[in-house]
Formats: C-alpha cells, sequence, structure tokens
C-alpha cells in the first residue's frame, strides 16, 4: 500500500472515530437532562399516558447502551427521529432548509477566498507600507467584529438608508449579498492575515530569488512561484475554520431570516425541540468532519511531503 | 559542609528569582514599545475603569423603566440615547461592562483550570491517558465552538451562571491542545533529564519545571480567548440564549436593539460598537504579548 492510501485511511479512520465520539455526546445530551426527556418532549401539558406513550416510542424504558445502539442504527440508516414540534422526520425538515445554509456558507467561503487571498497577497508584496498597515488594520476590525453587528450596521446603511438591498429574507438573487458579506467577513480576515505571514515567508525563499535571477516579470514571480506555494497553510486555515463559519452562519441567519439550518436551530432550541436540535448538531459535526476530511485530502494532493512523510 | 550546601542550594534560587523579574521587565519593556498592544492595554483598562465606576459615571439606573422617553436619539441628557423602555443606553452599557468582562474571565479561567492540567498530563505522561484526551479533545473539536456553548445552553437552560459554563467549556479543548504541543517539547529538554537525573519527583518536576515553561503560549491564548469568551457570550445573549433581560447584558441589547431598526438604529449601535472595543483590545494586547513574549510562538498559537 502507498503511502497516499495510508494517510487517506489514517485521516478517514479519525474522522469516523470523531463522529461516533459526536454521536455518543448528541444522544447523552437529552438523556444526562434532571428530569424526565419524555416529559420535557411533550410538554407540561400533555397527560401522564401522553408522557408513557412518547418515552416507549422512544425507547426511554430501555437500558442506556441498548438505547444507544438502537440511535446509532436508526442514525446509519439515515433516521433521526421525529420533530417534537411538528411531528415531521428530522431529516425531511433538515433536507428542506441544508440548501440555503449551503448556498450561504459556500459563497461566503468563495468571497473569503478570494478577498483574503488578495489582499494578503498585497499586504505582503507591499509589506509595512501604507496599504500593508490598511489590510492589516482591516483585518484586526474583521477579526474582532461580532457578526451580528455587523450584520444589523449593513441593513442599516444599504437596505434602510440607501435602500439598495433587501433587508432579510431570501427572495431573488440580491438577498444573498448582505448575508454573505457579513458571514465572510470574519473567515476573510483570517485568510488575509494567514496568506499574508505565509506570503512574507516563501518570498524569501531561494526559488522566488532565483525565479526573480532569471529575469521573471514580477506578477509571475509572484503568482506562479510565490502564490501557489503559499496557499499551502491557508487551505489548512479555510478548512479548521470552517466550523466557526457554520457557527456564525447561526448568528447571520438569525440577523437576516435567512432560511436556513442555523435559523431552525435557534427556533427548535426556543420551542425545546430536542430531536430537532440533535438531528442540526449532528449534521453540522458531521458537516464540519466532511470538509476536515476533504482539506486533509486536498492538503496531500498539492503538498507531496505530507503524502510520503 | 553545612555552609557549603547552604551557598549551593541559595545561590541558584537568588539568581533565578532576579532573572524572573528581569524577565517581566524585559516583557514589559518590548511591549511598552508595540503601539498597538498599548492601545489594546489602554481600552481595555478603560473598559474596566468604566465598568468598575459605572455607579459614578452614570446618574441613571441601568434597569430602571421610564415609559415617557422611549428610543430617544443621543441627546444632551442621555449621551447615547435611550431603549424602547426608556432606559439610558449609556447607563446599561457600563453596568454591561462588569458582566461582559467577568463572564469572559471566568469563562477562560474555567478553560485554563480544566484545559491546562490536562494538557501537561496528555503530554507528560503520553500513553493511553494521553490517547483517551486526544481522543476527546477530537470529539470536542468537531462541535464548532460555538454550536458546542449553544448546545450546552440550550440544555442548561439560559442564564449567567450557564452561560459562562457552556462558553468555558467550549475553551476547553483549544488550551489542552496547546499546553500538550509544549509539553511534548518541554519534555525533551535537558533540564527535565537533569532533574529527573537527580531523582526529582513527577509533582515536583510539573509544577516547577514544566508548568512555569508552558505558560507563555497559554498566556497568549488567554488573552485572545477572552476576546472570543466576550464574542461568543454577546452572540449568545443577542439569540435570547445569554444573560436574561432586564439585565443590562451587551448582546441582549443588541437583540433587543434590532426590533428598532428602522426607527432608532442607534439603540443596536452602540452596544455593538463597545463589544467590537472590547474584542479589539484583547486581539490587540493579544498579538502584541506573542510577539513581545517570544517570537517562536508565532507558530504554536
Amino acid at each position: 500500500m502507498n503511502g497516499f492510501a495510508q494517510y487517506l485511511i489514517r485521516r478517514f479512520a479519525a474522522s469516523l472515530v470523531a463522529l461516533l465520539g459526536v454521536s455518543v455526546i448528541v444522544f447523552l445530551m437529552v438523556r444526562v437532562l434532571p428530569g424526565d426527556p419524555a416529559r420535557v418532549i411533550a410538554g407540561l401539558l400533555a397527560s401522564e399516558e401522553e408522557v408513557a406513550r412518547i418515552r416507549v416510542q422512544l425507547g426511554l424504558d430501555k437500558p442506556l447502551h441498548v438505547q444507544y445502539i438502537h440511535f446509532l442504527g436508526q442514525l446509519l440508516r439515515g433516521n433521526l427521529g421525529y420533530s417534537a414540534r411538528t411531528s415531521d422526520p428530522v431529516v425531511k425538515e433538515i433536507m428542506h432548509r441544508l440548501p440555503a445554509t449551503a448556498l450561504l456558507a459556500v459563497v461566503s467561503s468563495v468571497l473569503a477566498g478570494i478577498l483574503g487571498v488578495a489582499a494578503g497577497t498585497l499586504a505582503a508584496t507591499h509589506s509595512h507600507s501604507l496599504v500593508d498597515y490598511l489590510i492589516s488594520t482591516i483585518v484586526l476590525f474583521g477579526i474582532s467584529m461580532p457578526v451580528y453587528w455587523l450584520g444589523i450596521m449593513l441593513i442599516v446603511v444599504f437596505a434602510i438608508w440607501l435602500q439598495w438591498l433587501p433587508a432579510a429574507g431570501a427572495e431573488g438573487p440580491t438577498s444573498i449579498i448582505l448575508p454573505s458579506l457579513t458571514l465572510a467577513s470574519f473567515s476573510t480576515a483570517l485568510v488575509a492575515r494567514m496568506t499574508r505571514s505565509s506570503m512574507l515567508e516563501v518570498l524569501r525563499r531561494d526559488y522566488v530569488l532565483t525565479a526573480r535571477a532569471k529575469g521573471l516579470r514580477e506578477g509571475v514571480v509572484i503568482y506562479r512561484h510565490a502564490v501557489r506555494n503559499a496557499l499551502i497553510p491557508v487551505i489548512t486555515v479555510v478548512g479548521l475554520q470552517f466550523g466557526n463559519l457554520l457557527g456564525g452562519a447561526v448568528l447571520t441567519e438569525s440577523v437576516f431570516g435567512w432560511p436556513g439550518m442555523g435559523l431552525l436551530l435557534v427556533e427548535s432550541i426556543f420551542s425545546r425541540d430536542y430531536p430537532m436540535v440533535q438531528g442540526i448538531v449532528l449534521v453540522f459535526a458531521f458537516l464540519v468532519a466532511l470538509v476536515n476530511f476533504g482539506v486533509d485530502l486536498l492538503y496531500a494532493l498539492v503538498d507531496p511531503r505530507i503524502r510520503y512523510g | 559542609m553545612g555552609s557549603i550546601s547552604f551557598t549551593r542550594w541559595w545561590i541558584p534560587g537568588f539568581v533565578m528569582a532576579k532573572r524572573k523579574k528581569q524577565g517581566i521587565l524585559a516583557v514589559w519593556r518590548r511591549l511598552r514599545r508595540q503601539h498597538a498592544a498599548m492601545l489594546g492595554l489602554f481600552i481595555i483598562a478603560s473598559l474596566a475603569l468604566l465598568g468598575i465606576f459605572a455607579p459614578f459615571l452614570t446618574p441613571y439606573d441601568p434597569v430602571k423603566q421610564d415609559l415617557t422617553h422611549v428610543l430617544l436619539p443621543p441627546s444632551r441628557f442621555h449621551l447615547l440615547g435611550t431603549d424602547h423602555l426608556g432606559r439610558d443606553i449609556l447607563a446599561r452599557i457600563l453596568y454591561g461592562t462588569r458582566l461582559s468582562l467577568f463572564i469572559g474571565f471566568l469563562a477562560v479561567g474555567l478553560g485554563l483550570l480544566v484545559g491546562v492540567p490536562l494538557g501537561i498530563i496528555s503530554g507528560y505522561y503520553g500513553g493511553w491517558l494521553d490517547i483517551v484526551i486526544q481522543r476527546f479533545v477530537d470529539v470536542m473539536l468537531a462541535f464548532p465552538s460555538f454550536l458546542l456553548a449553544l448546545s450546552l445552553v440550550s440544555l442548561l437552560g439560559v442564564g449567567l451562571t450557564n452561560v459562562i459554563l457552556a462558553v468555558g467549556v467550549s475553551t476547553i479543548p483549544s488550551f489542552i491542545r496547546l499546553t500538550r504541543g509544549s509539553v511534548l517539547v518541554i519534555r525533551e529538554q535537558t533540564y527535565i533529564e537533569a532533574a529527573k537525573a537527580v531523582g526529582a519527583h513527577d509533582t515536583t518536576i510539573l509544577f516547577k519545571h514544566i508548568l512555569p515553561n508552558t505558560l507563555t503560549p497559554v498566556i497568549v491564548q488567554a488573552t485572545l480567548g477572552l476576546g472570543v469568551a466576550i464574542l461568543m457570550a454577546s452572540g449568545l445573549g443577542f439569540l435570547g440564549l445569554g444573560v436574561q433581560p432586564p439585565t443590562p447584558e451587551w448582546g441582549a441589547m443588541l437583540g433587543e436593539g434590532r426590533n428598532y431598526i428602522f426607527s432608532a438604529p442607534h439603540v443596536a449601535t452602540f452596544p455593538g460598537l463597545t463589544i467590537f472595543l472590547a474584542v479589539l483590545g484583547f486581539n490587540l494586547l493579544g498579538d502584541g504579548l506573542r510577539d513581545a513574549l517570544d517570537p517562536y510562538l508565532k507558530t504554536l498559537t
């Protein structure tokens, strides 16, 4: 077996173990609560028979490990249980909301990638100039800004004062502009910061010196020799902070009334719809594991040292 | 004989104490040259002072409603205006400072208290203990930290204590990882080998030699973590899942203010601006500390 396959299997196994752990925690989440989860799910006004019915329906009358194995079995079959609020399958509701969150996350990631790499490269190639200081300041602001505040301020300026863009909802192509800008702000700043320091490192390397000595134009040196190599660590940062992006999505969706999973999560917490909360947290953790695995894969593809290291 | 052993024991201790003092002074001198870090320290110190002296700085009660003066724009009487219940926004922000800093310090303190010892044990002893702790960290890190805090609050319920718990717990894995990383490096140093060779007990090695040397990256991480903790706690507050009204909390104020952005945008603007400033302060100070404490840390944190 070659090194690449071994590496892949190792990373895949690590993701699986983490996901299994997540499933245990999510399973225990509802069960460790003080009080009777069946009573919590049924609501305060439900009758004793109703509570007993839910207890049996959820299998809460069985020992804990039996319950977990059942839970895991259902999970593997794609059954996340039923919403306590609407009685619809949790999976159905999540699948209904997933596309909106995915669209928001993808558009924001692409925005962050393009803007962040461009800003970071510009700062590195003009290091210690006015441009560099300006970009570094904006980056620091981006990292320190609460996303929900930025979202509200963007609504005030672009939807209320200028009336260029819609304030909330997901109707029409322009409605994604403000939410994606809001969500992208933190990632953009992080990518820019990482690109800058990585670029500064790469620009000191001998092969950049050689490329310049060959008489290549500066643009070619930067884009063909420097940026490509500088992006390798940036990929990891983008992957690692995908979880943060999803966390930010919860807040962003809540500010803009964007009909995704984040908004559904907040609504479900308020209505104590625990099966739904469990399902959404599991799907979020699954997405994070998936993206991190993809990043590991990409990382090995662009940097052969990882594969054979 | 007695005098010789006296000198042998006394001198290294004396020299070490002196060097340590110089170390702190040297760090302070390096830190002082960094304008950004000093700006951060100034922001945080100002906020802390404003919070402490809040009762002397504003004549208004942060929770007292005045329904005859609602949603007033900033004026001579209400410097930052009033909210939808006629409460003075400046007074609420000032009192809110106490709460946000309190939450931040306690949450990060919880993360340190649990994360650092676990990281040291994991890194120093290795073996199955390390494997168990690291798999646990993997699982914790599979949850995005804000979602972890959100899930915890949804289970524990809202309120101050639970917010501190939720935010604190979500900072634990990063402290474990960081401490373990530096212990792995320190463990291989000659002075640890020397301590073991003279027969020092494990607890002596852990507390006297390993712990102090892991502190540098931990201090940096904790400073930056304070900013993150404030962001998370106010994020929970914004969603209505944090500290509950009528307690003046920045995030909750922002959450209430968003309902009035059409008629009175200032209600949401100022609390958000304060959160931004506080987080900015900790980020500036954290970055500065990282550069002042040790340049090699740039790769660690």
